[in-house]
């Protein structure tokens, strides 16, 4: 956390950029007089939603920006070359060897045909023409720095065959293959688990610490609080606030900042908004506990579901038992293939369990069959994370409304329920295709009160979101359940938000329940040891952690 | 606060549909020509398709007989007109035959459960182990050589690749999130089938019957070159290729010009087959 | 290793399975459509044959027994490798056939190589930078793929053979005679699945490891040929057990059009001749050649694909 005051060079030294796209008089600028200084050593982070232009710009310093992109900088040193007028040439040779890039998921960031060893020798032998032999040894010193364990096995595989956490330092070695003194990471742990999550800030760190500069591009404030000394703000391509991470965090002066800050859920109490607008009736809050035993809605008793891919059982859910009150949430959070989405089947009796039950209501609900169980259907909606893959392509919005209305749906009904989600009515005639990925998940969520549920059960709903939109959609499940008494399972990988929305919480892992209990008992005095290094691998905005 | 008033400014509509570009454009030209053929063919053809004209016979292309003549001094260019009803008909009927067994089946096996899934699966492996002509030419050979016996024999040939493809889509659709969103909100299977399986399958349905008539015409024609379909004094396409075979090294003409359209038809409904396809967005 | 023999085995059980079903759907096909196989033996419906000749050929043939014996004796037959007689020149068929074999192969397999190798040529052009050398590739793809093999033979004999007496037009033994025979096939093959890989060429260059590999330095073309080509290959190696039936099937067309001995031809004068036993060999023969391609190709998959040799991510 050297503030910059060392002299030395810089890695990155960017004036004035500006990035375009289209053809003749119809150009879009999608980044606008961007300054940017990395010294070596130094981690510097953008942070915007999507589409304020952070991802253009990482690409616009590797020269990649593409063939219908115009960039223009009054200065543009990369790695300590200028740039400003390079060739595909010039740039393939400074690519790998000056500047260093690292996406998100290395199961797709990595090549899933190649084996890691020659993924990561790629840049040796475009380079430095090593011989086999050299390169391999080199390659698995790498692995070593990066910390893989087994690198010799490791070394042969392909991304595919690696476990989360191990192909994502493969693919952190690749860009760091020839030390270049500038890394690039564009939302290097978005879609990861938390503890992955934890392990790539971490590798970045070491990579800092060891003196390379990093360009940190992100749209979560938490993990970028984690990691970097400055942090510079995006807008719709402007820059609307830069300063030193501290400062940012716990003064922010521009709203587009201040809503960022307020969007990180991890230490924001239940019942209060994740959204800046109404934080002055943010006291209008559900009473924090309820004393007297509620009403059970669903219960899921013993849940046990085996799959079978080519003739391997593999146990997805095991022994599962819970309840959900009503007018309350239970929030489940595991990591991925912990077994969260089958539950989640179970519960919509869209998937049988092989043996136990679920109840809703207190009577049967898994064990009916289908025929009788599809009048009971309404009382139990659900959304999901693919909210766009959830409505028929053919369907404008009033379609997939009036569809789950009925037949005798007005129209005054698609326009009340698209106001229940704040959508203005001109967004029943659009497409899904056409709007937002918040928008998207507002109108699923308006399908599933189509119909008045009781229970709503929410399957990673914000996970494919930005932490703004994904505020905004958080504050509006919580205002619908405190209008409506709405009981929520609310499914979720991310601990933060999981932690905002529940009152009870059941953390899986390996198809079973590891701890579950009352939200604030779990989180603040977890017994379970997972349990703990999830919360430790949470992130949270450093200033307040 | 409106979610609508945040962000309104989504493109992806405009780029969804791009403007129709040239090839699409050419293609949808000679499709009218081709309509136009079949429906007044008199109206583009100069001369009638038996016209004998003994004294004109092996003529090379010329201002007269823009692709020649062939053996009995009929011009080629209007027997290549009125061929184009006989030559369609054949492509379009076997298409329809190999897409109704085909969607048959597919159905049975999309549709169906997983004991049907599988069924039809193994039908349409042993059917795919008649490859090509193949099956086309044991049907011939049960019922004996003529156009109706080719356009059934193309047919018939054609409709486990429909099958296959069918299925494919009708189970990708019932996987898909938005089926699962309507078992959720307790409707009907036959409602989901109704409002969602079946409209989704329709598009590429369409898709496919588009890009198979171009290839079924293919395959007829090469019957009738063989011999076994149409036979040659009538005006169609391969009928003509197989007459003017055996005039390969004098009059080139006679196989050039009827060959060239059916590439040309070929390519056609290629292209307009995949306008289609790109205008849908191609996205799910 | 369990699983992978159990897989193996399943295959195996499917191939005969397929192969079993294959030679009964053409017996009772064949039978069960009128005519009399008798009269075909003895030159065709117009040969007037005595009575006596008639009663004679079916009890040699055991046209005589009842429907269902003959299914069970052609069974037996085929367990062991007899396809029977050939009505139309009183030969064995697996003789007949037998000789034919290895010419249809070999035009086949070539004719699958040079497809393959005009279609990647063709792939990697189409998708190289430059708008009009795109556009003019995709035209020269989707052209090739809707050439009717029977247009193009002809047109290639009327060139190379008749106008510029370069190449033969007849198939004789000689390489040279080769040459158009394997164009003739190759060509609408190979824009077929040259439009295949564009089309995954263009899905794979979109992914994120497309960018990785460019931000480490590697070319435009290295991109293509090192990462991309290979994932568009693989929907092309699994249709290629498809591909040989298809080419297989246009022997048919091509072998009579060049006058080459094979199986295609052997084929088509069966056809001719409704000589029941041939087309039941052949038919039989080149559903054997299919199952095998399939396992080939299955073989060639695993081998470019990876992910279809894990069972289960760790």
């Amino acid at each position: 956390m050297t503030d910059v005051a060392a002299p030395r060079d810089p890695v990155l030294d960017v004036r004035g950029l500006e990035v375009s796209f289209g053809t003749g008089r119809v150009r879009r600028a999608v980044v606008q007089g961007l300054d940017l200084r990395i010294a070596a050593g130094q981690c510097v982070a953008i942070v915007g939603e999507s589409g304020s232009g952070k991802s253009v710009t990482a690409r616009s310093l590797l020269g990649l920006a593409g063939a219908d992109a115009a960039v223009r900088a009054d200065r543009l040193d990369v790695g300590g070359t200028g740039m400003l007028r390079a060739g595909e040439r010039e740039w393939r040779r400074l690519r790998g060897v000056g500047v260093g890039l690292v996406l998100q998921d290395a199961l797709v960031s990595l090549d899933p045909l190649r084996t890691i060893g020659r993924e990561i020798g790629d840049a040796l032998r475009l380079h430095r023409r090593m011989p086999a032999a050299a390169a391999r040894a080199r390659v698995l010193e790498l692995l070593e720095l990066v910390g893989m364990p087994d690198p010799a096995g490791a070394i042969d595989r392909r991304s595919g065959e690696l476990s989360g956490g191990m192909r994502q330092r493969a693919l952190i070695a690749s860009a760091i293959a020839l030390d270049p003194p500038l890394l690039i990471a564009d939302e290097p742990t978005t879609a990861l688990d938390v503890g992955v999550q934890a392990r790539v800030l971490a590798l970045l760190a070491e990579a800092r610490d060891r003196g390379t500069g990093i360009l940190l591009i992100s749209h979560d404030l938490a993990v970028v609080s984690a990691l970097a000394d400055r942090i510079i703000v995006l807008d719709d391509g402007l820059v609307v606030e830069e300063g030193p991470t501290t400062e940012v965090i716990t003064s922010p002066r521009h709203p587009t900042t201040r809503a960022l800050v307020a969007a990180v859920p991890t230490e924001v109490p239940r019942g209060h908004p994740l959204t800046l607008v109404d934080r002055s009736n943010a006291l209008v809050s559900r009473p924090v506990t309820a004393s007297a035993p509620r009403e059970i809605v669903l219960e899921g008793r013993a849940l046990t579901k085996t799959f079978t891919t080519r003739g391997t059982p593999t146990l997805a859910v095991d022994d599962v038992s819970f309840s959900l009150e009503r007018g309350r949430t239970l929030g489940l959070v595991g990591e991925s293939g912990s077994g969260k989405t089958t539950v989640a089947r179970l519960m919509l009796a869209i998937a049988a369990p092989d043996s136990g039950e679920v109840l809703l209501g207190g009577s049967a609900w898994s064990s009916l069959p289908e025929r009788e169980r599809r009048p009971l259907r309404p009382r139990i909606g659900a959304i999901y994370q693919d909210a766009l893959g959830s409505f028929d392509p053919r369907w404008t919005v009033e379609r997939i409304l009036r569809d789950a209305l009925g037949p005798a749906a007005t129209g005054t009904e698609v326009v009340d329920l698209l106001e229940q989600v704040r959508l203005a009515p001109d967004a029943a005639a659009r497409h899904p295709l056409t709007l937002s990925g918040g928008q998207r998940q507002r109108v699923s969520i308006a399908r599933a009160l189509a119909e008045a549920p009781e229970i709503l059960v929410c399957d990673e709903p914000v996970s494919a979101l930005d932490t703004t939109v994904q505020a905004r959609v958080l504050d509006l499940l919580d205002e619908l359940q405190r209008e409506r008494g709405l009981s929520l399972l609310f499914i979720s990988h991310d601990l933060g938000v999981v932690r905002h929305m529940s009152d009870t919480v059941a953390v899986m892992r390996h198809g079973r329940i590891v701890e579950h209990g009352d939200a604030e008992s779990v989180f603040t005095d977890p017994q379970h040891e997972y349990t703990r290094s999830l919360i430790a691998d949470a992130p949270r905005l450093r200033s307040l952690g | 606060m409106s979610e609508l008033e945040v962000r309104s400014t989504v493109t992806v509509e405009a780029a969804a549909r791009p403007l129709p570009r040239v090839g699409t454009v050419l293609a949808g030209l000679f499709v009218v020509f081709l309509a136009v053929a079949v429906i007044w063919p008199g109206l583009i053809a100069p001369y009638g398709p038996d016209a004998i004209a003994p004294r004109d016979a092996f003529q090379p292309p010329s201002a007269a007989h823009w692709f020649g003549t062939d053996e009995s001094g009929r011009d080629i260019y209007s027997r290549v007109i009125w061929g184009t009803a006989t030559s369609l008909l054949i492509g379009v009927t076997a298409t329809a035959i190999g897409l109704s067994l085909g969607l048959l089946l597919g159905a049975i096996g999309g549709l169906g459960g997983r004991a049907l899934d599988f069924a039809v699966g193994r039908v349409n492996e042993v059917l795919f182990a008649f490859p090509g002509l193949l099956l086309a030419l044991l049907v011939i050979v049960l019922y004996g050589p003529g156009p109706v016996t080719a356009t059934i024999a193309v047919g018939l040939s054609t409709a486990p690749g429909y099958a296959r493809i069918i299925q494919g889509e009708l189970r990708g659709i019932r996987s898909s999130g938005f089926v699962e969103a309507a078992r959720v909100l307790g409707h009907s299977p036959s409602r989901i089938i109704r409002r969602h399986i079946l409209p989704n399958a329709l598009a590429p349905i369409a898709v496919l019957a588009t890009l198979g008539v171009g290839q079924a015409i293919v395959w007829a024609s090469a019957l009738s070159y063989l011999g076994l379909g149409a036979q040659p004094p009538a005006p169609e396409w391969g009928a003509m290729l197989s007459a003017g075979r055996t005039y390969i090294t004098t009059a080139w003409w006679m196989t050039v010009f009827p060959g060239l359209m059916i590439v040309l038809t070929t390519i056609a409904t290629t292209v307009l087959g995949r306008a289609i396809t790109s205008r849908r967005g191609g996205v799910r | 290793m369990g699983s992978a023999v159990r897989r193996t085995l399943g295959r195996l059980a499917g191939a005969l399975f397929v192969l079993w079903a294959v030679a009964t759907l053409t017996f009772f096909a064949i039978h069960l459509v009128p005519g009399d196989p008798a009269q075909a033996i003895l030159g065709g419906p117009g040969s007037q044959a005595s009575q006596e000749a008639l009663d004679r050929v079916r009890a040699d043939y055991g046209l005589d027994q009842p429907l269902l014996v003959q299914y069970f004796a052609m069974l037996g037959r085929l367990v062991t490798g007899n396809l029977g007689d050939s009505y139309a020149l009183r030969m064995p068929v697996a003789e007949l056939i037998g000789g034919q074999l290895a010419g249809t192969v070999v035009l086949a397999l070539l004719a699958l190589l040079v497809a393959w190798l005009l279609a990647i040529g063709l792939a990697l052009w189409s998708t190289a930078p430059g708008r009009v050398s795109r556009a003019v590739a995709q035209g020269v793809e989707l052209t090739a793929a809707s050439l009717p093999q029977f247009w193009l033979a002809t047109v290639l004999i009327a060139v190379f053979s008749t106008a510029l007496g370069w190449l033969p037009a007849v198939s004789t033994g000689t390489p040279t005679g080769l040459v158009l025979p394997v164009i003739t096939l190759a060509v609408p093959l190979a824009g077929f699945l040259a439009q295949l890989m564009r089309e995954h060429l263009l899905i794979a260059l979109e992914q994120p490891f497309a960018l990785s590999a460019r931000a480490r330095g590697e070319s435009a073309t290295g991109i293509r040929l090192r990462h991309a080509l290979r994932h568009a290959a693989l929907p092309g190696i699994n249709l290629s057990g498809w591909a040989v039936g298809y080419l297989i099937s246009g022997a048919v067309v091509v072998e009579t059009i060049f006058a080459r001995p094979g199986l295609g031809r052997t084929l088509l004068r069966a056809v001719e001749l409704r000589d029941v036993p041939v087309v039941l060999g052949v038919v039989l023969l080149v559903a054997l050649v299919y199952v095998v391609m399939t396992f080939v190709t299955d073989a060639l998959s695993r081998v470019a694909d990876p992910r279809l040799r894990q069972e289960a991510r760790p």
